[in-house]
């Protein structure tokens, strides 16, 4: 079998179906703000889809679902781990803990920084929770944070004090530092400049190419040209009010 | 770090080797399990699992059943209804208050940790910190005094007191090294469950940063299961994997620590997660 039909044939990493959600804020009287409705979506290994749509249609939303950072209402959530298939919108939690660990990374458009934990014990942290031996983790955030063009006096301090840049170039790293088959990307680029947001859109598609399937927002339209294989529109899935 | 500790342990004690964490069974099981006080409800209907290597949060304003439900849970407050059961060293699961009296003692001597709110109800404020640490593996067995001494020593190093305080009583030490003394006497025995009542509640916010960020490189270095009372949601973020909202002495949500804290469905946790103030 040629090496294209063995891709064809391969299972999607991530398949979404119906997946639904809406916000009740019980503080306003039991409001209702639906989102999503209807999701559906196939991610294969290296395809990078972009979510479009304008602001509030529910992209982050879709991203958070699927790392099982908000719930989902309906719908189903199927993750390929390699080995198994795992349904987040009904996992148990350390089903999901498993998966963030070896199977989805998620960039997000903010570092929640941790006090007293220096940028590169960050960045570490996902080989470290992998098992990776701390000397080994802390030499692969090392090369990543400098691939990433953090300056090494940074290194050794916690990223609450950085810029909007520096920090979210930790994030990347943090997020591009394990082998991650399943990478969710909000933002990478937002608060880059030229040059550094040249650095990003070069590694994502190096793990592209090497067959990370990949789920991103990318507000920047000649960065989400170049690194999306095609985009989903996600106003098609609004939710009626 | 764990070589440095494992190496000051010459001598063997009487902790069993853990049969079969490696078989994925929940290391603590609560089923239906409640505490009445006089027809006053301490906590109802309290169910979950928890695996090896997890930590949970339970957290809940003051009267919210939390510090009762630590209680039943850690053996020290029979329940008034339901069952905790707990997956011994050897594999097997024994209901803790099924257990002798004797029997249970052991198992808080050497396979569960208790962190209290106040060190001093953790400590004996009358000996040295070196003893503190030194008393627990004295229960297991250990009676080498240069290798319990050895032992007490790297525990001090490792929750970053200095050694050279070994001989110091908890007395003269600041309310943050109390509480790391109390974690090291906790964690000598390397136990695989660790119960924590508030346990950086009574600290000034930049020690209580330092506690956490030491317990939870500690609970990821040994792989802990934890069991965290807490009233704080920024503490409960920082080191639990799960989540347990406690009101009126009943759960009323619980999952994943970040979905319950940015997603919260029930009216109670959205008054909590809204309440806190950002700085």
């Amino acid at each position: 079998m040629s090496e294209a039909a063995r891709d064809t044939a391969a299972p999607p990493r991530l398949v979404i179906e119906g997946l639904a959600k809406s916000f009740t804020l019980h503080l306003r009287g039991g409001l209702r703000l639906p989102v999503v409705d209807g999701v559906d979506l196939a991610l294969m290994a290296g395809e990078c889809v972009a979510l479009a749509g304008p602001s509030g249609a529910g992209k982050s939303t879709i991203l958070r679902m699927v790392y099982g950072n908000y719930r989902a209402d309906a719908g189903r959530i199927l993750v390929d781990d390699g080995v198994r298939r795992t349904d987040v919108a009904t996992a148990a939690p350390r089903e999901i803990l498993a998966l963030r660990r070896t199977t989805i990374g998620y960039v997000s458009q903010f570092l929640r920084a941790v006090p007293r934990v220096p940028a590169l014990g960050v960045v570490a942290e996902p080989l470290r929770r992998r098992g990776v031996p701390e000397a080994a983790a802390h030499a692969a955030a090392a090369a990543m944070l400098e691939r990433l063009a953090v300056p090494r006096r940074l290194w050794d301090v916690p990223p609450a004090t950085f810029s909007g840049g520096e920090q979210q170039r930790v994030n990347i790293a943090r997020g591009f530092v394990a082998p991650f088959p399943i990478l969710l990307l909000d933002e990478p680029t937002a608060s880059l400049d030229a040059e550094n947001r040249e650095l990003v859109a070069a590694l994502v598609e190096e793990r592209r190419a090497a067959g990370t399937a990949m789920l991103g927002i990318f507000h920047d339209t000649d960065v989400r040209a170049r690194l999306a294989t095609r985009a989903v529109d996600v106003s098609g899935f609004a939710a009626a009010a | 770090m764990i070589a440095q500790t494992t190496a000051a342990t010459t001598e063997p004690t009487d902790i069993a080797p853990v049969a079969e964490d490696a078989a994925g069974l929940p290391i603590l099981t609560a089923h239906g399990l409640g505490k009445d006080y006089g027809g006053r409800i301490g906590c109802r209907d309290v169910s979950f699992e928890l695996w090896p290597g997890e930590v949970m949060a339970v957290v809940g304003e003051s009267g919210s059943g939390k510090s009762t439900l630590l209680g039943c849970l850690s053996g020290t407050l029979p329940p008034s209804a339901g069952a905790v059961r707990y997956r011994m060293r050897d594999g097997a699961v024994r209901d803790v208050f099924a257990l002798s009296e004797a029997e249970r003692r052991h198992l808080k001597r050497t396979d569960w940790g208790f962190v209290h709110q106040d060190a001093r109800d953790g400590l004996r404020m009358a000996v040295s910190a070196g003893a503190n640490v030194g008393e627990r593996l004295m229960a297991v067995g250990a009676r080498h005094y240069g290798a319990i001494r050895g032992e007490a020593a790297a525990w001090l190093d490792r929750v970053e007191i200095d050694p050279a305080r070994i001989d110091d009583r908890p007395t003269v030490f600041s309310g943050g090294m109390r509480q790391r003394l109390q974690i090291a006497r906790n964690l000598v025995t390397r136990p695989r469950l660790v119960f924590m009542d508030e346990p950086t509640s009574g600290l000034d916010v930049s020690v209580q940063a330092r506690l956490l960020d030491l317990l939870r490189g500690l609970v990821a270095d040994l792989g802990l299961a934890a069991i965290v009372v807490t009233h704080d949601l920024a503490v409960a973020r920082l080191i639990s994997d799960r989540i347990l909202v406690m009101r009126e002495g009943r759960v009323i949500e619980a999952g994943l620590t970040d979905q319950v804290l940015d997603d919260p469905a029930a009216p109670y946790t959205q008054l909590l997660v809204a309440s806190v103030l950002q700085p």
